[in-house]
């Protein structure tokens, strides 16, 4: 960018800024009301495709006029399909509504859009100050939020760029436009931002480096490859709200000096990758960035489709992946930093990273190092899955302890049952149990307790997890993702397997723990990227934190949780099943459940799946199908002779 | 030329080599398996040239490291053969040790780390895992034996200096990753016929011409 042509890029921007607003005040100010419907793919999954339709048809059928604006998700994944309803005339605020199947679409429109009665019952809240209804805000799962990275989303139409420079976005970039290089590094340096990726890499020392990084070309890449089971936050962003992600990553090219910037996202994600190539086609159209010197600033973006490899998130995996190799990672140094994409310096960021940069150049570092903890400054956003009431996109300041995280914002533990442990940064994280509630969530607080920050996958779970069957199910993960190239996770991430497999099915032997821990911390040690170096976490964490749970596997053929199959069994209590009753006969899938002379039911143990249908079909009140281990605690129940 | 200290010895090394190299040279020997002299960037994927250099926390790859003045470097320590012995026993626990019959015998370097390393060629506790079937006789000329393949990669690397594009590549991933060869049609050309690189580098002949199967 010529410096000398700042005021014009500055005058450009703001009639572009001025059309944006004067839409929205159009918007605004038609008498029509708002329908806001969450379609990322969790609302649609949920069904916001048919809630739309229905709108859109009981608006016809009623002859009445509103606007519907399809928005990006607001994160709370119980109440999918979420919808907003603005509807000035009628006198109140914008009211939030979950669970809205078309049904309740049809409701809304005949009750409240034409007769002005906004069913209260299904209301959540209202999402502005008023004396009628409770806002949004009362509710500690918005109260206690603090949004940076998705404040927009769920708001705003993540398809229409006019929305997202009315409510100030591509205002950062311009600013930094003003600024030199080094300004912004220094902004973000000071601004403590660490990176959202896993690691926690300052973001303005790698900034830094690979502005210092001597190449012809450089090159950002935005990291969506989002593998981690379970976790969901950077596809929601950007199918949310793709040009906070792409304004970030257009400071960063010009901070550092690069020329190229591609998103790299995992084609499981086809409407992340749709909203991001519209986003950038539309920054492209209105001049904002471009190639040549149509843009503000001469940036090439493009989107590359990853084919979802949980180790082409890792960073030189990915490069490989991006060069049209096989993504396998090499040895670090060189950094990508100094030698990245086709040899060139490449800044690696995720997309949490690229996404907070924005508000951090337009409030400036200070603002942002005053939320948060003091080694971690800003937001931390989760995917809170699990046994938890209240399921979702979390984004919290971070410092925020554990308990506050899953038992306020997000609800508690489900049926009345207790916690047992959570299980953070995904398959190379680690698995808390309660006496660890307390910890504040932070990068160095959650690995001082074994765990990591990881990119933001939370599973919650309750008494009925059984810890050995977690640390297999995520070795199992890691072993068929693990690339292949070195020894360590190759094949040892197979040996651990191996030996969890043989626990959970009741053939653990002794010295089984002595080599699970011998094997995991050679794995740590000796791989050669971040997939091995964190395969065995989940293993070392339940080892130390629920050893008992396992030696009762190996030592008494018993699990504790009662979740390994083969270890327990199903049992009907013969004094409370009742005389007649056949619920669980029809729920067998196996034709396991036999009747007793005295007309009560038993368990043909030979047959019987361990599914628990039975258990879930008994009604109520007899509550008479009970789970034991070890399997042989089960009393024997003869099946009669057939005649 | 630079100097350093290994294991209290010290030896003399060409500008810009790696430890591994440099120790090699001086005849100092680290177990290694997918290392070649003069590799610009090595795959560092075997983990078995493991060295402790005096400033760094962990044991590090000698092989991707550069060897510098002053450096000092032990090769022995019982980090770095506890390391060795368990990659090794990882490695042996999907190896299909049936030397008597295999064209490497007497000249293999699983046998010499064996050895060097004091460990048996059995996995110790490891369960063995074999590759069903243990033979892939897709190439026209080429037999590929996958229990004998420690995956090195080391074919890869000569057929892609040689051709430019490499006409074999790692297929599958994780613990079922093989080596496999591209098309067939390209293979019984006279590019396959007239080189062979990758059969006269594989260390465990892993990779053999039909004929020369069994010796
Ligand atoms: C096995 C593995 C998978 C990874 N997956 C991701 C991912 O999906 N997204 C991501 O941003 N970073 C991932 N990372 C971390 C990246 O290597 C890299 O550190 C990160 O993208 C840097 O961005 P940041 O500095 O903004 O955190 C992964 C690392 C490993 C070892």
């Amino acid at each position: 960018m010529n410096p000398a042509n700042r005021p014009e890029m500055t005058q450009r921007f703001e009639a572009i800024y001025n059309e944006a607003v004067a839409r929205k005040k159009a918007l605004n100010e038609s008498s029509q009301p708002m329908i806001y419907i969450g379609m990322a793919t969790c609302g649609l999954a949920a069904g916001a495709l048919e809630t739309r339709q229905s709108f859109e048809q009981t608006l016809l059928e009623e002859d009445l006029a509103a606007i519907i604006r399809p928005v990006g998700c607001i994160g709370h994944c119980y109440a999918e399909p979420v919808v907003i309803i603005d509807h000035p005339s009628s006198g109140f605020p914008p009211l939030f509504y979950q669970q809205v199947t078309p049904g309740k679409a049809k409701m809304l429109v005949k009750s409240f859009l034409a007769g002005g009665d906004p069913l209260f019952e299904h209301v959540l809240g209202a999402m502005k100050a008023n004396d009628m209804v409770p806002q949004v805000t009362d509710f500690p799962r918005f109260s206690q939020e603090e949004r940076i990275v998705m404040g927009k989303c769920g708001l705003i139409d993540p398809e229409d760029i006019y929305d997202y420079i009315a409510e100030g976005g591509y205002l950062s970039l311009i600013k930094a436009l003003t600024l030199s290089q080094d300004e912004i590094i220094k902004e973000i340096k000071n601004s403590g931002l660490r990176g959202r990726g896993g690691a926690g890499f300052l973001t303005g020392r790698k900034w830094g480096l690979a502005k210092d990084a001597q190449g012809l070309k450089k090159f950002v890449i935005c990291n969506a490859d989002e593998g981690d089971p379970g976790a969901y936050m950077d596809r929601t962003i950007l199918e949310s709200n793709p040009h906070q992600v792409l304004e970030g990553m257009a400071i960063c090219a010009y901070a550092v000096g690069a020329t190229e910037a591609i998103a790299y996202v995992r084609s499981e994600y086809p409407i992340a990758v749709k909203r991001v190539v519209t986003a950038i086609s539309q920054a492209e159209e209105l001049g904002l960035f471009g190639e040549g010197a149509q843009g503000f600033f001469d940036i090439k973006f493009s989107v590359f489709k990853g084919s979802g490899a949980f180790v082409c998130g890792e960073e030189t995996a990915l490069i490989q992946s991006l060069e049209g190799n096989r993504g396998m990672p090499r040895h670090r140094p060189p950094y990508p930093v100094q030698k990245g994409l086709n040899g060139h310096p490449t800044v690696i960021n995720n997309v949490k990273t690229l996404a907070s940069v924005p508000a951090i150049i337009n409030k400036g570092a200070q603002w942002y190092r005053d939320i948060g903890a003091r080694q971690s400054p800003g937001t931390a956003i989760f995917s809170v899955v699990g046994s938890v009431v209240h399921p979702g996109l979390v984004e919290i300041p971070m410092g925020v302890t554990l308990e506050t995280l899953i038992f306020d914002i997000c609800g508690g533990i489900p049926n009345k049952k207790g916690f047992k442990a959570v299980q953070i940064g995904g398959p190379s994280g680690g698995c808390l149990p309660a006496d660890f509630l307390a910890t504040p969530i932070d990068f160095d607080s959650l690995s001082g307790a074994g765990a990591m920050m990881g990119s933001g996958g939370m599973v919650v779970m309750d008494e009925d997890t059984c810890m050995v069957n977690v640390a297999r199910y995520f070795v199992d993960f890691t072993q068929k993702e693990s690339c292949g190239k070195c020894t360590f996770c190759r094949i040892g991430t197979r040996h651990l397997l191996d030996i969890l497999d043989r626990i959970t099915k009741g053939e653990g032997r002794e010295g089984d723990l002595e080599q699970l821990e011998s094997l995991a911390l050679a794995i740590k040690a000796g791989s050669l990227c971040g997939l091995g170096k964190t395969a065995p976490n989940p293993i070392l964490t339940s080892l130390r934190y629920f050893r008992d749970e396992y030696e009762a596997h190996i030592m008494e053929k018993r699990c504790p949780a009662g979740m390994c199959r083969k270890l327990t069994a199903y049992y009907i209590d013969l004094d409370r099943c009742a005389r007649g009753c056949d619920a669980c006969v029809g729920s067998c899938p196996v034709e396991a459940i036999f009747t007793t002379k005295n007309r009560k039911k038993g368990i043909d143990q030979s047959l019987c799946v361990k599914c628990g249908e039975c258990m879930a079909a008994c009604p109520q009140q007899y509550d008479a199908v009970r789970k034991v281990s070890p399997p042989d605690k089960a009393p024997v129940i003869e099946r009669p002779v057939e005649e | 030329m630079v100097r350093l200290v290994v294991n209290d010895l010290e030896i003399e090394a060409e500008d810009g080599i790696s430890v591994l190299e440099a120790c090699l040279n001086n005849g100092i020997y680290i177990p290694n398996l997918c290392f070649i002299n003069g590799m610009s960037s090595p795959p560092v994927s075997c983990r078995m040239c493991f060295v402790e250099i005096e400033g760094e926390a962990r044991p590090v790859s000698s092989c991707a490291v550069k060897a510098t003045d002053g450096m000092k470097v032990r090769t022995d320590t019982e980090q770095v053969r506890g390391l060795q012995r368990t990659a090794f026993q990882l490695l042996m626990s999907v190896h299909d040790v049936d030397c008597g019959r295999c064209p490497a015998n007497k000249r293999c370097p699983l046998q010499r780390i064996a050895v060097f390393l004091k460990v048996p060629l059995r996995p110790g506790r490891l369960e063995k895992h074999l590759k069903n079937p243990d033979v892939d006789n897709v190439h026209p000329l080429i037999d590929y034996y996958p229990n004998r393949c420690m995956l090195c990669g080391k074919c890869i690397f000569v057929c892609r200096e040689k051709h430019g594009q490499p006409r074999m590549t790692f297929a599958k991933r994780g613990f079922e990753t093989v080596i496999s060869f591209y098309g067939e049609k390209d293979l019984s050309g006279p590019a396959c016929k007239e080189c062979l690189a990758c059969i006269d580098i594989c260390p465990v002949r892993a990779i053999v011409t039909k004929d020369q199967a069994v010796e």
